[in-house]
């Protein structure tokens, strides 16, 4: 900066300041958020790589056979279904905290965005990553020989949004409560937890007995278990639907409750 | 406080109460406690206080990020605990912290929140007036203190507002940055911003701002124009501090009143302490008459409002 500079700001001349509209201000930090994801290599490994290794691990060793037609055809619901929970729940919950830590949050509510527009970019840049991680993850199951059924990809979409939403309002309710280090700890160690024995890739009835009953409570259990029986056998699984609306208004009348902007 | 048109920013007997605290017993602490404020379009009023007076509470109420829990505030006429995005887009914030994410880097930060605005100022002009081009790619994170305040200060201004709230505006600024965001400032208000601003450096209070709030303990004790808070200063019990040269080892040779003390600091220079008044400086001269002496220089050290600052809030020095 040099001392006599003389750039000038047009500042008499006002136009009355006003805000861009709803729409464009959630669809902008939707876009600034998934960008943000998608440009972090933690976030990458969670988002992409790993759910990529347990599908090809699932494809070749002999844990799912004798469920479906193929190894790949049972393995890629669940993985799928991985893939939102990174995204949603650990992906969001870290960056929400670490936001949450430095006063981002703070600053971008005091913007026309404000805290539902904050939320609802949240919850758009969540589903713009999960469609990129559909993308790959298809593609790589495609190779494999997944063939899935036309109704079961109808089904399986709105299915994969709704476990979305849970796993964001989880992911809110942590990140807006504790400590982001205990945030990354939390959903970190969730992730693997309910990744292994949740019911999520593997089925109830691969995990062992204790967990069983447990899981198609969970919404792990229950969002793995809807897009399995949406995409092998074409039905809707209602129970797994309750299931994720319960979790989803249980966990954002929580957030909405107790969540803490500074 | 001035009576001139509608104010932009309107407190009046605002409490603002946390906790429960652990070191306060477990119960709630009232840490603003009827502070009453106005912030006029083409001024810069500041809040000046120590650390913990109650200055960034204030703020944020103002700003809508916390609930007050007493009183009234009006923000452009209209309640900022409802504030609505069109209020919103018409109000700066600088928060203390920053608030920026560390990763991200300075210009493509600014176009994202100039993407908020219908009618958003050049982001290129900003960046350019407030230095930022030199670092315009580097991550937040690895910007000093004082680069960051001038990215923060950038985000604050990018929507064009006609109030502009900056929580320590100077805080990690080096001399040359801490000029070119004072003109800033300066020229916003005389393009008619009204400008609220916390300091706990009177000289900041001294240089930018209009009118003066000092804030201690979650009160207001003085306001006014920094020379009306001098002149109130000067009125109340202080300390003084006259200086004269003349020869030195000087006889003590008149009766000054006991709490003023007369000290040689070098060969031939005399300070003289104590709350003086003109009765005092009479027999100061009183005493050089006397003896034939006349002094090669007098001096009497000018007030800065950091000695009304020490006079009004008692309890806890900057």
């Amino acid at each position: 900066m040099s001392a006599g500079q003389t750039v000038s700001l047009p500042l008499g001349a006002r136009t009355p300041s006003a805000p861009a509209s709803l729409g464009h201000r959630i669809l902008q930090q939707g876009r600034y958020e998934a960008l943000t994801m998608l440009r972090n290599g933690e976030q990458l490994i969670l988002a992409i790589v790993l759910p990529l290794m347990a599908l090809i691990a699932l494809a070749v060793l002999p844990l799912l056979d004798g469920l479906s037609s193929s190894r790949v055809n049972i393995a890629t619901p669940g993985v799928l279904a991985l893939c939102a929970m990174s995204t949603a729940f650990t992906g969001q919950g870290i960056a929400t905290g670490f936001d949450r830590r430095y006063g981002v949050l703070r600053f971008l509510s005091t913007t026309p965005l404000g805290k539902g527009g904050l939320i609802a970019g949240k919850v758009l840049a969540v589903l713009a990553v999960l469609a990129v991680q559909v993308a790959v993850v298809s593609v790589v199951a495609a190779l494999l020989g997944w063939r899935p059924s036309a109704t079961g990809v109808l089904l399986a979409v709105p299915l994969l949004i709704l476990g979305a939403v849970a796993f964001t309002s989880l992911g809110l309710l942590v990140a807006g409560t504790v400590r982001p280090e205990a945030t990354l700890a939390i959903t970190n160690l969730l992730w693997i937890l309910l990744g292994a024995l949740g019911g999520i890739v593997l089925p109830p009835d691969r995990l062992p007995v204790v967990v069983q009953d447990v899981v198609h409570f969970l919404p792990s259990g229950a969002l793995g278990q809807a897009m399995r029986d949406a995409l092998v056998g074409g039905q809707l699984n209602v129970f797994a639907v309750v299931i994720l609306l319960g979790w989803s208004i249980l966990a954002s009348a929580a957030a909405t409750r107790w969540f803490k902007w500074s | 406080m001035p009576t001139s048109p509608t104010p932009a920013l309107a407190i009046d007997g605002l409490i603002k109460d946390v906790g429960p605290l652990a070191d306060h017993d477990g119960r709630m602490k009232r840490i603003v406690a009827g502070i009453s404020m106005n912030a006029h379009r083409g001024q810069v009023t500041a809040l000046l206080g120590a650390n913990g007076a109650g200055k960034t509470t204030t703020l944020e109420c103002a700003q809508g990020l916390q609930k007050r829990d007493g009183g009234t505030i009006s923000l452009l006429g209209e309640d900022p605990d409802r504030a609505t995005a069109a209020l919103r887009a018409r109000v700066g914030v600088m928060l203390q912290d920053g608030g920026l994410p560390p990763a991200a880097r300075p210009v493509a930060l600014l176009r994202h929140v100039a993407g908020m605005y219908r009618n958003p100022r050049s982001v290129d002009d900003l960046v350019e007036r407030l230095g930022i081009s030199a670092f315009a790619s580097t991550s937040i994170r690895r910007l000093s203190g004082g680069q960051r305040q001038r990215v923060a200060l950038a985000a604050s201004l990018v929507g064009n507002p006609e109030v502009l709230f900056l929580d320590e505006p100077s805080a990690g600024l080096d001399p040359q940055s801490r000029r070119t965001v004072f003109d800033l400032i300066r020229e916003l208000r005389d393009a008619g911003l009204a400008i609220v601003l916390t300091t706990h450096l009177l000289d900041d209070a001294q240089k930018l701002a209009d009118y003066v709030y000092i804030v201690d303990a979650g009160r207001t004790v003085a306001s006014g124009t920094v020379p009306e808070l001098l002149r109130q200063a000067t009125t109340a019990e202080a300390q003084r501090t006259l200086v004269f040269e003349a020869i030195p080892r000087l006889r003590p040779g008149v009766a000054l009143r006991a709490e003023i003390t007369v000290e040689e600091t070098r060969p031939g220079s005399y300070a003289v302490t104590g709350p003086l008044t003109p009765a005092d400086l009479a027999a100061l001269a009183g005493w050089w008459s006397a003896q034939g002496i006349m002094p090669t220089s007098v001096h009497l050290a000018s007030r800065s409002l950091e000695d009304v600052f020490l006079a009004l809030s008692g309890s806890e020095q900057p």
